[in-house]
């Protein structure tokens, strides 16, 4: 699969109609930094129902890596800003690109340092599958197989439109 | 004669001890600020710990006492989730005892990760990370009169906190700077963060002409030192000064470079007093000032921690 | 023990002579330089074709560590290091444990110093008892024994009134006092004042340490008339202080180091303890005046101030190592290096630690003053033969002395020195062959 079939926007329009069927009144909308909590950004502009539940919260995986000792600190560690209680919440967590599991394991472990959710769902914008932790999204708006070297990243434009880069590992 | 790398850093340039400011790029000092301005959010939360330093040990090894620096390493590596040991090693006049470095070699071979030190040699951190195992990580809590890094960190976090721009600033720094690391530290992060003029302030015997070669602007003149600044750090006045014959008494010297609100008031109308403490009231300053409202001493030591927290995070990161 | 030392270019920097020429020795002495008679049967054959042969080398300052400080340095290991050196001759400081205040430990000391039959042995004799400049030792006793002069070591003496009385006393008898000129009060840092020390936080050393007392020491010159060896001058104020002294016709002699001829404070780096020495290391333009003194006579010799370091003593935090670097087995590399640096020819830097050592010792070498030194025939055998080409690097294996610490490590210096020794003549004894 050659990435031209990969149109962020129009995967966002899939996240948009998928995150549309999951949302239920009293939720609270998280994105996972950066690239979740721009789509949570777009999505509460886009969607009535989310704009009513306020300010999504933006988490950061940073503090809870498990690459530390080989990758030092990350980058992010002072971007998980959370507006609203996490005790008792319904999280409806949005990420841009699934693979490992790592970094939801790390977002979750850095969300229960806030407080204990009453549940949280994962959707994502594209699962690209490889997982080596048993963590499955409520919804995915594509799957996408890629050589594990090869990184995907969301990308945003001054106008706020979406592209997804794939970059090839550095030499 | 081959000058050896700053051994601080690894072959990519990135810090795996802190030993002294000095030689460190101003990149890398700006990147300890910033992640240290996570930190403090991190200290904010009801669960104040993030496992970055997990089942690590750190030991502080305080050759020389200190009770509060010692507790500010101990939270901030707490709140990083590693394990610390207090090694309290006063030093006896009576025996020599076992060897700075055989100490380090035993501590080693109960597998410990990081090294906080505090020492009165100056030099005594850089013989341990020159000794101790590649993976070994050394942070000097203050050696002899030499450096004090993490409070010249947080002293500049402080700064940065409340004035922002360091490049238009007057800084002076007050008292017994030949015998200070605080001072020493302060100066080197200083000049390297561009602030363009910093006043070493007090008498000759205390600030000798010597020390413009750090870089700073030598007054014996508390006045013409004090005036115009948008920083006044004071320094701490210990009794061995007067023993030495370099004072004849702390009541002469609060007379002419204590800080007073008159003396003060020479300054900018909204410059902060920083100490890094503890303070001697009516020694190096007086009370209405310590507890007024240009005084950011307190903050110094919430920053504090955080700073520690994001110097032990770096350099646990980095391999050697 | 019948010894040719063939195909060499022999330099004698007292008569001038440099030239191609074989040496025959025999029965301790030189018979011959120049053509050898073919009648001539050599026990031993030393072809020195590509090296120099020279006189051997005269060590103003190399501390033994004996007695008392065994550990540090047994005389054997030593005296082999200065036969490796090239150094025949040696005079070492009363520093030891206990101070050299008494005949009976000089007699002691002289006796297994000709019993190696490495390298000649001149002691200097304490100045005071126990170094603690106080009462005065027995300086004609000592010097029966065998003492070359009186000195107090690194310990300078704090009452003026004793220091111009042993001075007198010694200028009695003819006896030469050797003073290293640091003030007792100024002098308790541990590294030069300057802006390394004041960046570095270490307790300084100022200039008027050394100044201060020079101008004592001058004073009590000019009262007393007492012969007066100053060692290891290290700044350039004190250089221009001894100048005016020697100008004023003043009987000084003195002394530098190798370590303060090569180096300055900014070699200390990252607080490296084989720094840690005394003198301090001080800044480039004192460096500079050392030098240009050394090359134009101010200073008479250049010592290597030998001092081994147990690894304990100095593998601590600056301010605490013990001070002190090897050096007998780096005097003549270090000589060739400055020679080489300051354009004089290799008869000129020889001449500094050959006989213009022996110069400072003047008549307390008895007889062996017209010959120490020097190659003349009639005169003792002492030789040096080394090829000034080849170059060696300094590592703490290589070294035969116990010390091993040494500011000219090549891990910290990373260059090779210039010279290495190929044999070393003792009295007509070969005391030294480097390995082929």
């Amino acid at each position: 699969m050659s990435t031209l079939t990969l149109d962020a926007e129009a995967l966002y329009a899939e996240l948009r109609s998928g995150v549309s069927a999951l949302w239920r009144p009293g939720m609270a909308l998280m994105g996972v930094w950066s690239g979740g909590a721009w789509l949570a950004e777009r999505l509460v502009a886009d969607l009535p129902a989310l704009a009513e539940a306020g300010k999504p919260g933006v988490i950061s995986s940073a503090l809870h890596r498990d690459d530390f000792g080989a990758r030092g600190l990350a980058s992010g560690t002072d971007a998980t800003k959370i507006p609203y209680a996490v005790d008792g919440a319904h999280i409806l967590l949005l990420d841009d690109v699934l693979f490992t599991g790592r970094t939801t394991r790390a977002v979750i472990n850095e969300l229960f340092d806030f407080g204990r959710p009453a549940s949280v769902t994962l959707a994502v914008l594209v699962d690209r599958g490889g997982r080596e932790l048993p963590i499955q999204p409520a919804f995915a708006a594509a799957k996408v197989a890629l050589p594990a070297e090869q990184k995907l990243a969301l990308a945003r434009d001054e106008a706020g439109r979406f592209t997804f880069s794939v970059r090839a590992p550095r030499g | 004669m081959l000058m050896k790398r700053n051994p601080q850093l690894n072959a990519h340039g990135e810090l795996i001890h802190l030993l002294s400011i000095e030689g460190l790029p101003r990149a890398v000092l700006t990147h300890i600020l910033d992640t240290a301005g996570t930190f403090l959010s991190v200290n904010d939360r009801e669960v104040k710990k993030v496992p970055l330093l997990r089942g690590k040990s750190v030991f502080n090894l305080f050759f020389e006492n200190s009770t509060r620096t010692r507790t500010t390493f101990e939270i901030a590596a707490k709140r990083l989730s590693a394990d610390v040991i207090n090694l309290d090693i006063a030093k006896s006049s009576a025996s020599k005892g076992e060897s700075l470095l055989d100490t380090i070699a035993n501590l080693s071979a109960m597998h410990a990760d990081m090294f906080v030190v505090r020492h009165s040699e100056s030099g005594a951190p850089y013989l341990i990370a020159q000794h101790c195992a590649p993976h070994v990580h050394v942070v000097n809590a203050g050696d002899g009169r030499h450096a004090h890094p993490t409070q010249g960190l947080l002293d500049m976090y402080t700064i940065r906190h409340f004035k922002k721009d360091f490049t238009s600033l007057s800084v002076a720094i007050v008292g017994d700077i030949v015998h200070s690391r605080v001072a020493r530290s302060d100066i080197h992060a200083l000049t390297t963060l561009g602030v363009p003029d910093i006043r070493a302030v007090g008498p000759k015997t205390l600030v000798p002409g010597d020390l413009k070669h750090m870089g700073v602007r030598v007054c014996h003149s508390m006045e013409e030192g004090i005036r115009g600044a948008d920083v006044i750090i004071m320094l701490r006045l210990q009794n061995e000064r007067m023993s030495g014959a370099m004072l004849p008494s702390a009541g002469e010297f609060f007379k002419n470079y204590g800080l007073t609100d008159d003396k003060l008031a020479l300054a900018k109308p909204d410059a902060i007093v920083m100490h890094p403490g503890p303070i001697n009231r009516g020694v190096e300053i007086d009370s209405t000032v310590a507890d007024g409202s240009h005084s950011v001493i307190l903050p110094q030591v919430t920053f504090g921690i955080a700073v520690r927290m994001a110097v032990m995070s770096i350099i646990a990161g980095n391999d050697a | 023990m019948k010894i040719l030392i063939k195909n060499g270019r022999v330099i004698d920097p007292v008569s001038g002579r440099d030239e191609r020429a074989d040496v025959a020795i025999a029965g301790g002495r030189i018979l011959t330089i120049g053509v050898v008679s073919p009648d001539f049967q050599p026990n031993r054959v030393i072809d020195a074709a590509g090296c120099v042969v020279a006189p051997g080398l005269v060590d103003l300052a190399a501390r033994l560590r004996e007695p008392g400080h065994e550990h540090e340095g047994m005389l054997e290991s030593e005296l082999n290091a200065a036969a490796a050196g090239g150094v025949t001759s040696l005079v070492c400081p009363p520093d030891t444990d206990p101070a050299l205040d008494e005949p009976g430990l000089v007699d002691m000391l002289k006796f297994r110093a000709r019993k190696l039959s490495l390298c000649r042995l001149f002691p200097l004799g304490a100045l005071t008892r126990g170094l603690a400049g106080e009462t005065l030792t027995e300086m004609a006793e000592l010097t029966e024994s065998g003492c070359v002069g009186f000195s107090q070591a690194e310990v300078p003496v704090k009452d003026t009134l004793v220091l111009m009385r042993a001075l007198q006393y010694a200028a009695t008898f003819g006896y030469t006092v050797w003073l290293r000129p640091q003030d007792g009060w100024l002098g308790q840092g541990v590294a030069a004042s300057g802006a390394v020390a004041t960046r570095l936080g270490l307790s300084g050393v100022p200039v008027a340490a050394e100044t201060i007392a020079l101008q004592t020491i001058i004073e009590l010159v000019r009262i007393t008339g007492a012969r007066v060896h100053l060692c290891r001058l290290s700044s350039a104020a004190g250089v221009a202080l001894l100048r005016a002294a020697k100008a004023e016709g003043l009987a000084l002699t003195a002394d530098v180091s190798i370590n303060s001829l090569h180096l300055t404070d900014v070699d200390i780096g990252f607080f490296n303890p084989a720094m840690r020495l005394t003198p301090p290391l001080r800044q480039g333009a004192d460096r500079d005046a050392l030098r240009a003194a050394l090359a134009d006579g101010t200073l008479d010799a250049l010592c290597s101030d030998h001092t081994p370091v147990d690894a304990d003593a100095k593998n601590l935090p600056f301010g605490e190592a013990e001070p002190g670097a090897t050096g007998l087995e780096l005097l003549l590399s270090l000589a060739l290096k400055w020679g080489a640096d300051s354009g004089l020819g290799l008869p000129a830097t020889l001449a500094r630690i050959t006989s213009a050592p022996v110069a400072v010792l003047g008549d307390a070498l008895g007889s062996l003053q017209s010959s120490a030194g020097r190659l003349v025939e009639g005169g003792v055998a002492d030789v040096c033969v080394f090829d000034p080409e080849a170059t060696w690097v300094v590592k703490p294996g290589v070294l035969k002395s116990q010390g091993k610490h040494t500011p000219f490590a090549f891990d910290a210096t990373g260059t090779a020195l210039p010279g290495a020794v190929r044999a070393t003549v003792v009295a007509g004894n070969v005391a030294y062959t480097a390995a082929a």
